[in-house]
């Protein structure tokens, strides 16, 4: 019978179009989310050398806005997200000792959709222009008197990309709920695990409004349609109503991630365990809850009245409890420890106070009435960048030095990496501090220019110096990527001295995961073996054949049956788009015709690979 | 191993979670209709918003008709019934029921998109069109988003059935029939609201609403 | 350790920044750190307040921050295994009750503050204004004086102003820092905000809300003067009848009667689809953004894409001659000087 088929080797390209492996998938969110990053992040320097003089003119009004739009957009949900998708794709089932995720090919789905969507959305730049209306894509500027084709692009693009996002975040629910090892209880579940968990949770319940939105926008573009526009008795709050549904724990479900990684590599490189576990868990949970109790603080200004705006200001102040919890949590797991000043730790460590000013600020943007002032000002440029910059980028970069080992095998070099941390820590605080300033000063955001004599001047020379900063920082790492990927020098398979069952397995991890499934004993599970003096797990189960996932090529396939179908809308050639979706359909209707019944890895093919039982 | 499993071995009582791919099926189907009641809430909620800004067209008060809706809502919660049977059925291990059970279910899935093709061009005659007003647009779409589910769940439910003919009864089909059974369910259910907030709200209502 | 002088370097680094802005506040009459009216003042003590509390925590965090790092680090040869605590219920509860009160401390002027702000004020105590935003200029009309203008906000001292908010294209907001916060302004809707300002003067306004391509020039000006003058102004702006002079402006009066005033009102008299220019050559700026000089009207006037991208106003493409007495004209648009 086919199912006791033997691993069908496969290579190259191929092999990576048709992986349904959880660690390559992965590697492939890593690689398109860094290539988005450095897009964006591009976009971002163009950004600051406009503003890096009053009145300059080194590109036009409307490119700028393009500039800022596709900045906002790219970096949200092409570079951010699938970075964390990458690190959850790498770890999680590695750390709740599972061989894979609960829908492998739904996985693979979703990345190829992610990657899709993200390129529909940046072929604009050459198809008629960029969205211009802004990430948020307010109504009316986004409607099709006020905008171009780029909001096209921006409501076709995410709709792609966001359905990949969304059935990647169940894929990790079920994950995590189903496939746990023996002995791995919820209350056991490492710190990221339980942040991608809520983080899983957060995109379930917030993607759909924005699914939604976008349906909106494209009917009223496309179709004419008029829930927007006043002229024929739309209203535009409703577009704000929507959007922030979703924009607001969007905000959480980038940052949940970091915590996570914050937790696991403070603990580990102060050699104790986190302090407060429980209280880290509820804290988590808690911020989930709450970032969907909050969104109208993003439209304090947009009239909706005392009664509302007070109640979400508060609501959003209340925020700052878990917050803190988490944060007085981590001084004390490194209080009493020993140390480690790593770059994966600097990041960590750096991450504490420069999340905490982006806190500070959040609770200052919380009260309506001063909120009057801050609103679409530099201040509110700055709070954000401090928080998913100084929190989720600096979060991502500790994630990243602390799992390459595991996910490519190879070790991240450790004197570029703490040039990497400084320089990109000194200028994001030259980028992003005097912006808070420029706010209140009287700085709106999203403007290609100011005038002279307004006392802005200094403020932004600063700040566009600092981006020369980051930008080294970001060459330093891909440097560091280029060294460690031609260093011969295989990682450990638990380089840190760490806690958790990923470190149980080889660097990297075998495409089973684990020869067999390990019995779980206790809260950082590696850490209690090596404290009963273990070599490594315990065995929940003999030595036996593995089943494992036939790789497929549908995945990409309908992925580019929609990415078809986007143009068809776009340019209004329904040709195309009924084309592309019946692409997407037929690839439905085989994989549900056709039973995969995967292949086995038997136990000499395992032994023979060197793993140990 | 699950695919070693066929209706001659041992079929269990509930075969759609005999294998941990059926219970993953489940439970992430379950997660799923999560995310589809926010994606329906927000249809919802910006229908509400906007049921009363008709542009001078026709409000719903004057284009509804009670019948007709009625007639659709008894359609889909029969065949909301029938799909229990079906999956009554499966638990039974009969193939043969089962198939008729998710046939007549499909019929009167068809039956509620006849209804609700005829209800729409109805309208489209009388001036209540997507672009005519924010309340057409946001009635099409919500009542459309609905109309698309029935007929995604009908032509899934035709690929089933192939599947049922050509594989029968296994720990493989089994989650399909049932999630199918769950996404159906849910197809109803939405359609109880917006048959209370889209039309008896508007025809009972009257002017106020 | 070289950390312990990297953590030194950077408090030092974060408190200069501090020191050198807090320094200068930006321009008075721009800037939200200098208030120069009650509502200004009222967000000004919220964010002194939510700041000094804030800061207080950050201080915290600081100190135990500085002295984990030096004090727990990992020194040569240090060997065992650290003790691997749980938690500390004492702690834990400490620090999550007192921020619940720091919360309550700032909870409560939130609360008084956002109330006494959107307070609505009708003509009785207040001057009502009416502000329709474009893309990407400021129309103001004062329905109880029977007047309108654009750009250029006269408003008189020590007298509430209560703004009625909308806006003809897409969503703007509005936004005098000195005086006080903004406020959208909705197509389709209104909002409503009240602004004082205490001094006489040129205060700066911007646009806030991201609204096309030049929304970053779409500034304006508030003119605060004392009660009587603005009562001057008023009825000066009532009575307006503009008087060309010499031949040119008289000449620049037919073009402007020609090509302008379907879109461009002067008095009571054409379009409304652009800014009115009753009092043009009273203005500060041409376009809301250039100096108010004639060689700043022709440049405009030849090129006002080139000025304001996006804008709606068409080039003319008039000849030099006729350019230059089109500015002849506007410049004889005088209302009032104080």
């Amino acid at each position: 019978m086919s199912g006791h088929a033997h691993s069908h080797k496969r290579s190259g390209l191929w092999d990576w179009l048709t992986t349904v492996d959880h660690k390559k998938i992965g590697i492939l969110y890593l690689i398109a989310g860094g290539f988005f990053f450095l897009i964006g992040g591009l976009e971002a320097l163009l950004i600051r050398l406009q503003l890096i003089v009053p009145e300059a003119d080194f590109v036009g009004a409307a490119t700028f806005n393009e500039l800022i739009t596709m900045h906002g957009t790219t970096m949200i949900f092409l570079a951010v997200m699938p970075v964390i998708f990458a690190l959850m794709n790498a770890i999680v089932p590695l750390q709740i000792g599972a061989r894979d995720v609960a829908f492998p090919f739904v996985n693979a789905l979703g990345f190829w959709l992610f990657f899709f969507g993200g390129v529909l959305l940046n072929t604009s730049w050459f198809l008629g222009g960029a969205p211009d209306a802004g990430w948020t894509s307010y109504t009316t500027l986004a409607l099709k008197q006020y905008s171009g084709i780029g909001v096209d692009f921006y409501v076709l693009g995410l709709q792609i990309a966001g359905l990949g996002t969304l059935i990647g975040g169940i894929n990790f629910l079920v994950t995590v709920i189903n496939m746990r090892a023996p002995g791995m209880t919820f209350m056991r579940l490492p710190m990221f695990t339980w942040s991608a968990f809520v983080t899983s949770g957060l995109i379930l319940f917030a993607f759909p409004a924005i699914t939604v939105g976008l349906v909106l926008l494209m009917f009223e573009r496309l179709f004419g349609a008029n829930f927007f526009n006043p002229d024929a008795g739309g209203n535009v709050v409703i577009w704000e109503h929507i959007f922030w549904i979703f924009g607001h724990p969007e905000v959480y479900i980038l940052i949940l991630p970091a915590f996570g990684v914050i937790s696991e590599v403070v603990s580990t490189f102060s050699k104790k365990r986190l302090f407060g576990y429980s209280s880290m868990v509820f804290a988590t949970v808690m911020i989930g809850f709450l970032g969907f109790m909050v969104w109208a603080h993003h439209m304090f200004t947009t009239g909706l009245g005392p009664i509302a705006n007070t109640l979400f200001g508060i609501a959003t102040m209340l925020i700052a409890v878990p917050t803190g919890i988490k944060i007085f949590n981590w001084l004390f797991t490194m209080w009493g420890g020993q140390i480690r000043f790593t770059t994966a730790n600097l990041f960590a460590v750096g991450f504490i106070p420069t999340f905490t000013i982006g806190g500070m600020t959040g609770v200052m943007l919380a009260l309506p009435a001063a909120d009057y002032q801050y609103h679409d000002s530099y201040f509110v440029v700055a709070h954000f960048h401090y928080v998913i910059v100084g929190g989720l980028v600096f979060g991502l970069f500790s994630g990243l030095y602390y799992w390459w080992p595991k996910m490519f095998g190879k070790m991240l070099n450790e004197k570029l990496g703490k040039w990497n941390f400084w320089t990109f820590f000194i200028g994001f605080h030259l980028t992003f501090f005097p912006q808070h300033f420029l706010g209140l000063m009287g700085m709106p955001r999203r403007v290609f220019t100011y005038l002279k004599n307004q006392d802005l001047d200094l403020g932004n020379f600063i700040s566009s110096i600092g981006a020369i900063g980051m930008t080294i920082g970001t060459i330093l790492f891909l440097a560091n990527v280029v060294v460690a990927a031609r260093s011969k020098k295989q990682a450990p398979a638990d380089p840190w001295d760490a806690r958790t069952l990923e470190w149980a397995i080889p660097s990297p991890a075998p495409e089973y995961n684990f020869a067999q499934t390990p019995l779980v004993r206790g809260l950082d599970a590696l850490w209690v073996e090596k404290m009963a003096g273990n070599k490594g797990m315990t065995p929940a189960e003999p030595l036996g054949s593995i089943h494992m996932p036939s790789p497929s090529f549908l995945p990409f396939l309908m992925s580019i049956g929609l990415f078809i179908a986007g143009y068809g809308f776009i340019f209004e050639h329904h040709v195309f788009s009924v084309i592309g979706i019946l692409i997407a359909f037929a690839c439905m209707l085989m994989r549900s015709l056709k039973d995969d019944h995967g292949y086995h890895i038997e136990p000499d093919e395992i032994e023979e690979k060197g793993v140990k039982a | 191993m699950s695919a070693d499993h066929t209706v001659n071995s041992v079929l269990p009582d509930e075969p759609e979670k005999a294998t941990l791919e059926g219970k993953n099926k489940v439970l992430g189907f379950w997660l799923f209709l999560g995310g589809e009641t926010i994606l329906f809430g927000t249809l919802f909620a910006t229908f509400i918003a906007l049921r009363n800004q008709t542009n001078g067209g026709p409000t719903g008060h004057e284009l509804f008709e009670l019948p007709l809706t009625a007639a659709a809502t008894v359609i889909l919660l029969v065949s909301s019934m029938t799909s229990v049977m079906s999956v009554l059925a499966m638990h039974q291990h009969n193939l043969k029921k089962m198939q008729v059970w998710l046939t007549i279910t499909a019929i009167l899935g068809i039956a509620f998109l006849a209804l609700e093709i005829y209800e729409f061009s109805h309208y489209v005659a009388e001036g209540h069109k997507m672009s005519s007003s924010a309340f057409g647009s946001a009635f099409y779409t919500l009542v459309g988003f609905h109309g698309g589910h029935v007929l995604f769940g009908v032509l899934w439910l035709i690929t089933l059935q192939l599947q049922a003919i050509k594989k029968g009864l296994t720990v493989v089909t089994a989650p399909k029939f049932y999630v199918f059974s769950l996404y159906w369910h849910f197809v109803d259910l939405v359609w109880v609201f917006i048959f209370t907030v889209v039309y008896l709200m508007s025809i009972v209502g009257g002017k106020v609403g | 350790m070289k950390s312990r002088w990297q953590q030194l370097w950077r408090q030092l680094f974060l408190f200069g920044m501090l020191a050198l802005f807090l320094a200068g506040c930006g321009r008075e009459n721009l800037s939200a750190l200098t208030p120069q009216g009650p509502v200004a003042e009222m967000q000004f003590s919220l964010m002194k307040l939510s700041a000094l509390i804030m800061i207080g925590v950050f201080v915290v965090v600081i100190l135990i921050f500085t002295y984990v790092l030096i004090r727990y680090r990992k020194r040569p040869g240090q060997d065992g295994i650290p003790k691997q605590v749980e938690g500390n219920h004492k702690l834990e509860i400490l620090w999550t009750v007192i921020p619940f009160l720091l919360l309550i401390v700032m909870a409560v002027p939130t609360v008084t503050i956002a109330f006494d702000l959107s307070k609505e004020y009708t003509n009785k105590d207040a001057l009502v204004v009416k502000v329709t935003a474009h893309q990407f200029w400021w129309e103001f009309e004062y329905p109880d004086l029977g007047i309108s203008t654009a750009q250029d906000l006269y408003i008189p001292t020590g007298k509430k102003i209560q703004f009625d908010l909308t806006s003809a294209d897409v969503m703007h907001a509005f936004w005098i820092p000195a005086l006080g916060g903004k406020m959208d302004t909705n197509p389709g809707d209104s909002n409503k905000m009240w602004l004082q300002a205490e001094k006489p003067g040129i205060y700066y306004g911007k646009c806030a809300e991201l609204c096309g391509a030049s929304h970053a020039l779409m500034d304006f000006k508030v003119n605060a003067l004392e009660p009587a003058k603005f009562d001057e102004w008023a009825t000066a702006m009532k009575s307006a009848e503009s008087t060309p002079a010499t031949a040119s402006a008289q000449q620049g009066q037919q073009i402007f009667q020609k090509s302008c005033l379907g879109c461009h009102a002067i008095g009571a008299e054409g379009g409304k689809l652009a800014p009115n220019l009753t009092n043009f050559a009273d203005r500060q700026r041409v376009a809301g953004i250039l100096e108010n000089n004639p060689e700043n009207l022709d440049k405009w006037l030849a090129d006002p894409q080139a000025v304001k991208p996006g804008n709606l106003m068409p080039n003319l493409n008039l000849k030099p001659e006729d350019r230059k007495a089109l500015v002849d004209y506007m410049s004889t648009l005088k209302v009032y000087q104080p």
